[in-house]
């Protein structure tokens, strides 16, 4: 198995095979499960109605987050604010009652340690490089940025995770999206994956696990990894993933569930070996050409309406298959946008830097960096900053970011999933525009008829600023 | 899972067509924690009407429900078959069914039975009677009290699965010895791997 060159992928994927099935499906061993409320209930309740016990209890970490309101959650009696949506409320008791039942670290609501599962998962150094991961939400591709094999499942499967500690996969195949060279300055990773998914479409890596390879990723930070790696499942990808290196050592070093003492020498060894061979053969290539990336922004209600800032809004003209041309069609009208008109002229009433894509403290430090000494524009009617966790806050805080963030007239909330999706109480009204550090634009994602524009946060910060979407590179 | 051999009782004589998960259970139950208590849900929409079959006495609890073409179609929701099962419902027999639902029903034990149109007319003549139906899956077959008798085809593996009791999970619980073996392995090479969240 060993002799012939494999790729990345296929290195995690032979490590955690169980055993082979005649119909070509693997028994897949999962080391790492993260668990939140809205896809775990029937999942624990299954599993007490057959009186089956969680198999391995320490490798599934749970937290609240998609319901959860990003308003202060103690009142000034140091009380837990009781939720007032009662479904809402029901879901996250829900967890709170069956993660200890069944052996599973919980972390509460009111914990600083809270806060969107693909953030505590890199950040308490439970998700691991080439590591297996499991979440009930796609966007676990995500941990997929420290070099794991991390990928979204279904409430049926989280069950099977939990009572089994393995699935029954089918392998992807291997793609690999190069970027050599150089982005230009003032340009994030966030607009290279927007360009990236806007180039190879939102269906491009359908039934790959994308590795993306070449300098400008071997450069960036954990951070800026994850970024990219999250919103993989937006191009189709099943999962996505950049090989570990000392950058990632660095970041996971001393984190409190990362290995420690002899056994993290071990460890590094072991990751020293994730990468792909030379001469690994991938089933599907895409070159990208650095210098052609520019801020990026979304025009429509896919996340592969992508155009540089500068652009404008496409015509359905301008699409060759007669299926895009109508949905760009159906794009427009939602979003209220006519063909031809300069995305700089898009005015905007709502900004949300927030979401697993970009809620770490790199995203905050980007945003604040031009909200500095700045105040959001008139028409920015709300403006909120929801921080990954309850850690990114305190660290923001510490920094003073928060007090950049409210003095530019931004609301500076506790950590959770908020306006990524209308889950909770943080929603776009039906009509306005929302420039959106999110990761879907999908109809109605941010809240019924909400026009979202998904942007980096530092684009987001210059919306906010100027009132319309913006180049940021004219505030830097 | 529970295991099903063999159903014996009354039929609702559903006969619908086309009959599609959002009818079987609203997406409004969809926010819901809990598999249980769906029932009272299911087929909302055709319970609003005056004296339809699901709330006549004469089909009170009945185990089989007789149902037209294209059963289950529509959204993926597990959440019907689930509701279902809440009410009762063991044996769903119509000409056809929607690939994923009858997939979704199997996984929750229940049996979908594909029978040809004039013998699904049949037997809606025979649960209008109030007669018991009663299905074997062991040899296959539909039968009822004046000597009718159907045979039905089913995957060998369904068939084992419901004769059983195994859902997925309890299969591969099965393999747990394969499980084990490949745990402890891990233990010994790469301790750092099986710590978790004991590792803080
Ligand atoms: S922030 Fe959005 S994408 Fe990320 S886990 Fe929450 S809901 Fe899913």
């Amino acid at each position: 198995m060993a002799s012939r060159p494999r790729t990345l992928y296929e290195k995690i994927w032979d490590a955690h095979v169980v055993e082979t099935r005649d119909d070509g499906t693997a028994l897949i061993y999962i080391d790492r499960h993260l668990v939140h409320e809205v896809t775990s209930p029937q999942a624990f309740e299954a599993l007490k109605v057959a009186g089956r016990p969680v198999r391995r209890p320490e490798l599934t970490l749970a937290v609240p987050d998609h319901n959860l309101p990003t308003t202060p959650r103690l009142d000034a009696a140091g009380k837990p604010v009781p939720i007032v949506d009662v479904e809402s409320a029901a879901q996250l008791a829900a967890l709170e009652v069956n993660a200890p039942a069944f052996g599973i670290r919980y972390i509460p609501a009111t914990a600083k340690e809270q806060g969107i599962v693909h953030v505590v998962g890199p950040e308490q150094g439970f998700s691991l490089p080439g590591t297996t991961i499991v979440c009930g939400d796609s966007h676990t591709a995500c941990h997929g940025g420290l070099g794991a094999l991390a990928f979204g499942i279904g409430t049926s499967e989280v069950e099977h995770v939990l009572a089994t500690q393995t699935l029954l996969l089918q392998q992807s195949r291997p793609m690999e999206v190069r970027v050599d060279g150089d982005i230009g300055p003032g340009i994030s990773a966030k607009d290279l994956i927007l360009h990236i998914i806007g180039r190879i479409g939102a269906a491009g890596g359908s039934g790959y696990v994308i590795e993306y390879r070449g300098a400008v990723f071997q450069r960036m930070t954990v951070e800026e990894r994850l970024t990219v790696c999250n919103m993989s499942i937006e191009a189709g990808a099943r999962a996505g993933l950049i090989a570990p290196d000392d950058i990632t050592f660095a970041y996971l070093k001393g984190r409190p569930m990362a290995p420690k003492g002899a056994e993290w020498d071990a460890a590094v060894a072991y990751w020293r070996t994730l990468h792909t061979d030379e001469g690994a053969v991938f089933a599907k290539s895409v070159t990208i050409n650095a210098a052609d990336v520019e801020p990026s922004v979304t025009w429509g209600t896919s996340p592969e309406d992508v155009v540089a800032i500068g652009g404008r809004v496409p015509s359905p003209e301008d699409f060759a298959d007669e299926a895009k041309r109508v949905a760009a069609q159906k794009s427009l009208d939602y979003m209220g946008l006519t063909p031809g008109m300069a995305m700089t002229d898009v005015s905007i009433e709502n900004v949300f830097i927030g979401s697993c894509t970009n809620s770490r403290i790199e995203d905050l430090r980007a945003a604040a960096a031009i909200l500095k000494g700045r105040r959001k524009a008139d028409n920015v009617r709300w403006a909120i900053v929801v921080p990954g966790s309850g850690l990114v806050k305190a660290m923001a805080e510490e920094e003073g970011l928060d007090r950049i963030f409210t003095e530019a007239g931004f609301e500076w909330r506790e950590p959770g999933c908020s306006a990524c999706l209308g889950m909770n109480p943080d929603k776009v009204p039906p009509g306005e525009r929302c420039a959106s550090t999110s990761n879907r634009n999908f109809v109605g994602r941010q809240g019924p008829g909400a026009r979202t524009h998904l942007v980096s946060p530092a684009m987001a910060a210059a919306a906010a600023v100027t009132g319309r979407l913006a180049d940021v590179r004219a505030l830097v | 899972m529970q295991p099903l051999t063999r159903v014996e009782g009354r039929a609702i004589p559903l006969g619908l067509k086309n009959v599609d998960t959002d009818i079987i259970i609203p997406a409004k139950w969809l926010k819901t924690i809990s598999r249980e208590g769906l029932g009272a849900g299911a087929f909302e929409v055709l319970r609003a009407e005056p004296g339809n079959v699901f709330d006549d006495p004469a089909y009170k609890g009945a185990p089989i429900l007789i149902a037209g073409d294209n059963y289950g179609c529509g959204s993926s929701r597990e959440h019907a078959a689930w509701a279902m099962l809440d009410l009762g419902i063991r044996v769903v027999i119509a000409p056809s069914f929607s690939d994923i639902h009858s997939g979704n029903a199997v996984k929750n034990g229940i049996l979908p039975v594909v029978l040809p149109q004039d013998a699904v007319d049949r037997l809606l003549e025979v649960a209008r009677e109030g007669q018991t139906i009663t299905v074997d899956l062991e040899s296959q077959t539909v039968t009822t009290p004046y000597q009718d008798r159907f045979t039905f085809e089913i995957d060998p593996f369904r068939k084992h699965c419901l004769l059983n009791g195994l859902d997925e999970v309890g299969l591969t619980m099965a393999r747990g010895e394969a499980i084990g073996s490949f745990e402890a392995s891990r233990t010994a090479a790469q301790p750092w791997l099986m710590r978790g969240t004991e590792a803080a």
